[in-house]
């Protein structure tokens, strides 16, 4: 087990390397720099111009120097200063992070609370109308798009007041509240970007449970189980559901992935203070090392996703070892 | 003891009944018998008819729409859907007629409320003359399907900010959503087609490279990445090189999935007789590869490029709702969506909102179809 | 049946049981009036061919025939004065395991890869009997150390993929005979396993069936294992008992002629040089079997009025029944 996560560890360099590589490379790519923009500016001098560049590396187009320039600062620990912000990514990136990890797991929760049950219930009520009913609703969750379904939540929000239109948390009288006060009013602006998130992801985990059920129902095993003369709730749970449910958590890792992508719109529509905007906006003025920071730790929350679906793998399959 | 063909053993699974009707074997090539499955497979039929109707809409839509995807009217922004009791049939001495409108007056400039000029009847003509088009790019043409004659104009799903007819755009606006689904699709399966072909056959260090490759652009978030690639394209650009850089882009991340499993299927393929009896007949591995492995894999990959047509749908629609896809006054939509990020705009004129009920029509449709055509392909189903 | 009945009460009666399935095809009378009994402490083997109703029989008799598309339309079993067909789901799950057991064909595949081999089989004992969860473990042990499985403490905490073919044959077995059943029901047991292992298995069923005073019923294709552990045989043929007698006497006179073509494809000492016969033709589609006999499509001696009349089971020797009118006119010589 300790070799395995250090391994796996040990594999994580690499990746990121190369994803930060190609980054720089289509940075570089790009027509312009940061300031490029400010150049218009009257303010601006040439002189002063050249300086900014020289000062933070964008004077070479050699991509192996200015990746070397960032990448020495990353091994001493310093990922630099937003250009725009002009101050150091994490003071930026340290929120946001967390923001767009609430979101995704509050996704998760909706996503696999819903998926699991309904699927073992569509198997085990197989071709039922409780079956056809939930596979039809599931062709929806899988076909809404985030975009559209984003604007009709917020559009739901605006008409009946149920929830907020957007953000993390009440702006006027969030310093006013007591901890289990905040704790509520942000699960309750959580809960419509989640159900979004959620809900495309659940559709799909829902079919899969549903197929792996029905799958592992037919195993002789599960024959086995019944004539021991087990109740119906001990077959599915104690012998169909641990073998089903591997699959899944396969997909469980590569969920993660999906949501950090997918959370990208849902963060953009109701005004989530998470990474995919503040991407985004780096990107489109290319402050280079705020978008090299975000790629980093949206790649380093990728892995984990993974590798925590290995581990989860491990124990719930005798088969698998990790070594 | 003879074991025989007709086995009911192992009952319990039901997987062991009787296959039944034995003597109906008659010989029919393998795509009949996907069309023939796919044909009592109602629900995927019904996708794929609608699929039909939404590409016929996008290839007509000059033609179908009554006007051009542009053509603004800054006196009727935010016009209400005439199909929400804008369509009378009755006139005002209660005679049924012909359908008609009445002219619309701006009653509130601020909250852009509109009224009925009841002045005035403007029926709706079925092969209206209206503004000049090519019909499939060549015929020019001034006849659309229907229209109201001027100085009305209809808005049967409503207007945006600068009253233009969101109906047109979302019909002119198909055209590049649901295009950007069939030839992103066709280029990364071709890539990953050959890649994967290429990886599994030579196996070895080429298999080595490019799978990590593969492995490199499933790694990551693929919007992200998505982003980070249209970024390094810059931002002036002429609609047609963005409508390419959007597909090649999004085939950029697509072929990836496709190449692996073609790699996989390959490996089991190859090792099979025919390919190495073509082997031993001294064909070149190039020969093998393309004519008698590929061609193995032809099922799956209709399947697979079928269910990730959404994919680049999609796709298109992020891009250009953030910003970076396909530009006004150009539409698309998902750039006409982007109109609802503003929240009065939204929650005032919803009507805004049509597009993303045609982007889900689209992609529901083709993920039925998808699902359909899985199952039909699938040798272990019966019916 | 007056001759059996002097043998004492019979364990397990099987009255005219007939399990059907509706495929989408029609429905295939796969068990279709099969009678028998069962008697306390005697092997009774179950023979036929792939697809004759043996092991629908068998899962029949366990409540285990999946509804739809199998339903069981008549007859009854009788365990005791019970009829385990009229029994409520919850009371026939307690039969299940504890009064009848079964052990499968697949070893392999009917062990749960995900649960320790000690938990399987103690979550039986502790299904059926008021016992503690340290007791139950003791008692699994026990238990696989009595199937002759190898230091039993270690095995107990190892998954099946840890065990081989035989041994996770041995686990089954344990696990089925646990609970101490009256009938322990084997469907093939020796079929997937290697050659040297299906004698020892067949063996230790022997060995226990003594040890324990159970019934076994077994279901098999093999006449080689009949004639290693069955007392009394059962022929089946197209969803219908054809043939029961007493093991020796099936040996020497078989009666059916189905019967009698079974033992000529078989290889034997006394035809060696021989070729040997097989059966003409296939076995009928259970969706469409032939009128009146069953076997008259395949049989050497079919006379028109077979396709007219459905022989019935009649006593040809003293508790020997052949269901077929013409079985003393000599078939043989053919």
């Amino acid at each position: 087990m300790k070799t395995f996560l250090l391994r796996r560890f040990l594999a994580i360099v690499p990746l990121i390397l190369a994803v930060t590589f190609i980054t720089q490379v289509l940075l570089i790519a790009s027509p312009g720099d940061y300031f490029s923009t400010l150049s218009e500016s009257p303010s601006m001098t040439p002189e002063r111009l050249e300086f900014l560049r020289a000062k933070y590396h964008l004077d070479t187009e050699n991509v192996f120097i200015r990746y070397w320039y960032w990448l020495s600062g990353v091994l001493t620990g310093d990922f630099g200063y937003s250009f725009k912000y002009q101050t150091s990514v994490w003071s930026l990136i340290g929120d946001r992070i967390l923001n767009t990890l609430l979101l995704a797991v509050g996704a998760l929760l909706i996503s696999w609370g819903l998926a699991i049950p309904l699927g073992i219930l569509s198997a085990v009520k197989k071709d039922s109308i409780v079956d056809r009913l939930a596979g039809g609703l599931s062709f929806v969750g899988l076909s809404i798009p985030s975009v559209f379904f984003s604007l009709l939540m917020v559009l739901f929000a605006a008409k009946t007041g149920l929830f907020p239109v957007g953000g993390l948390h009440d702006q006027v009288y969030w310093d006013f509240m007591t901890p289990w006060q905040k704790f509520v009013d942000v699960i309750w602006h959580l809960f419509l970007p989640a159900t979004v998130l959620g809900t495309i992801g659940m559709a799909q985990y829902m079919r899969q449970m549903r197929a792996e059920m029905i799958e592992t129902l037919s195993q002789d095993y599960i024959r086995t189980a019944k004539a021991k003369g087990l109740s119906l709730r001990t077959v599915l749970f104690r012998h169909a559901l641990g073998n089903a449910i591997n699959p899944l958590i396969t997909l469980f890792g590569f969920s993660f992935a999906y949501l950090l992508s997918g959370a990208f719109i849902t963060e953009f529509v109701f005004a989530w203070p998470g990474m995919g905007r503040l991407t985004v906006d780096a990107l489109i003025i290319k402050d280079e090392p705020l978008v090299m920071a975000s790629i980093v730790m949206v790649t380093v929350m990728l892995v984990a996703g993974n590798l925590l679906a290995d581990i989860l793998l491990a124990a719930v399959d005798p088969r698998i070892r990790l070594e | 003891m003879p074991s025989n063909a007709t086995s009911i053993e192992s009952p319990p699974d039901g997987s062991g009944m009787p296959s039944g009707s034995a003597s109906a074997v008659v010989n029919r090539t393998p795509w009949q018998i996907l069309w023939l499955k796919l044909e009592r497979n109602r629900v995927a039929m019904a996708a794929m008819w609608l699929l039909v109707l939404l590409y016929a809409l996008a290839v007509f839509a000059d033609f179908i729409s009554p006007y051009s995807y542009d053509a603004q009217d800054a006196k009727r922004s935010f016009h209400p859907p005439h199909l929400l009791g804008r369509i009378h049939v009755v006139d005002e001495q209660g005679n049924w007629g012909r359908p008609f409108v009445y002219g619309s007056k701006l009653a509130n400039v601020y909250d852009k409320e509109y009224s009925e000029d009841r002045s005035a009847k403007y029926p709706i003509r079925l092969l209206a003359e209206g503004s000049e088009y090519r019909l499939l790019w060549f015929i020019p043409m001034k006849t659309h399907l229907f229209g109201v004659d001027e100085p009305a104009r209809l808005y049967l799903f409503g207007g945006d900010q600068f009253g233009r007819d969101i109906l047109s755009r979302i019909l002119y606006g198909g055209r590049i959503s649901l295009s950007v689904g069939i030839v992103g699709i066709a280029i990364s399966t071709s890539i990953g087609m050959l890649v994967g072909g290429i990886a599994g056959y030579f196996g070895g260090a080429v298999d080595f490279g490019l799978m990590r490759l593969v492995e490199l652009i499933l790694a990551l978030p693929s919007l992200y990445l998505i982003l980070v690639l249209r970024q390094s394209f810059g931002a002036n650009m002429s609609s047609t090189q963005l409508y390419l850089i959007i597909i090649l882009i999004l085939s950029f991340i697509g072929w990836a999935s496709i190449a692996r499993v073609i790699r996989g299927m390959v490996l089991s393929i190859k090792e099979q007789e025919y390919v190495i009896a073509a082997q031993a007949l001294g064909f070149s591995r190039m020969w093998i590869v393309l004519r008698h492995i590929l061609p193995n894999t032809l099922s799956f990959v209709i399947v697979t490029a079928t269910l990730s047509v959404p994919f680049y749908i999609l796709g298109e629609v992020a891009l250009s709702f953030l910003g970076v896809g396909v530009q006004e006054p150009e539409a698309s939509w998902g750039n006409m969506l982007q109109a609802a990020q503003n929240l009065r705009y939204l929650t005032d004129y919803s009507w805004i909102l049509t597009p993303g009920v045609f982007i889900f029509l689209a992609v529901m449709a083709w993920n039925v179809f998808g699902d359909g055509l899985r199952d039909a392909a699938d040798p272990r189903t019966e019916r | 049946m007056s001759a059996e009945a002097a043998a004492g009460r019979p364990l397990l009666s099987i009255r005219d049981l007939r399990t059907y399935f509706h495929t989408s095809d029609g429905i295939a009378r796969s068990v279709d009036g099969v009678s028998f009994d069962i008697f306390p402490g005697e092997t009774l083997a179950v023979v036929g061919e792939s697809g004759c109703g043996k092991s629908v029989t068998a899962f029949t008799i366990m409540g285990l025939v999946p509804v739809p598309p199998g339903r069981v339309e008549g007859g009854e079993i009788l365990l005791g004065d019970r009829d385990l067909l009229k029994l409520p789901e919850s009371a026939m799950r307690d039969v299940r395991g504890n009064d009848i057991s079964m052990v499968f064909q697949e070893p392999m595949t009917s062990l749960n890869p995900i649960l320790t081999i000690g938990r399987q089989i103690s979550e039986a004992i502790l299904r059926h009997k008021d016992v503690t969860k340290v007791e139950a473990r003791r008692l699994s042990i026990e238990m696989l150390s009595r199937v002759g499985i190898p230091s039993p403490e270690r095995r107990a905490d190892e998954y099946p993929h840890q065990l081989s073919g035989g041994m996770k044959q041995r686990a089954m077995i344990a696990m089925a005979l646990v609970c101490r059943p009256r009938l322990l029901i084997a469907d093939e047991p020796t079929t997937a396993l290697d050659v040297t292992i299906q004698s020892q298995i067949l063996d230790l069923l022997n060995d226990l069936r003594e040890e324990f005073e159970m019934s076994v019923l077994l279901i098999t294709h093999d006449l080689g294992v009949v004639a290693e552990v069955a007392d009394r045989v059962i022929v089946m043929y197209a969803g219908k008992v054809v043939e029961s007698a007493g093991v020796v006497d099936l040996f020497e006179r078989p009666g059916h002629p189905y019967t009698r073509a079974l033992f000529r494809s078989l290889p034997s000492l006394e035809h060696r040089g021989e070729a040997l016969q097989v059966i003409p033709g296939n076995v009928p589609n259970p969706l469409d079997f032939p009128s009146g006999c069953r076997f008259r499509t395949r049989c050497p001696i079919a006379r028109p009025e077979c396709a007219t009349t459905d022989p019935q089971l009649i006593e040809a020797a003293p508790r020997h029944l052949v269901a077929c009118p013409f079985s003393s006119d000599g078939g043989d010589a053919q």
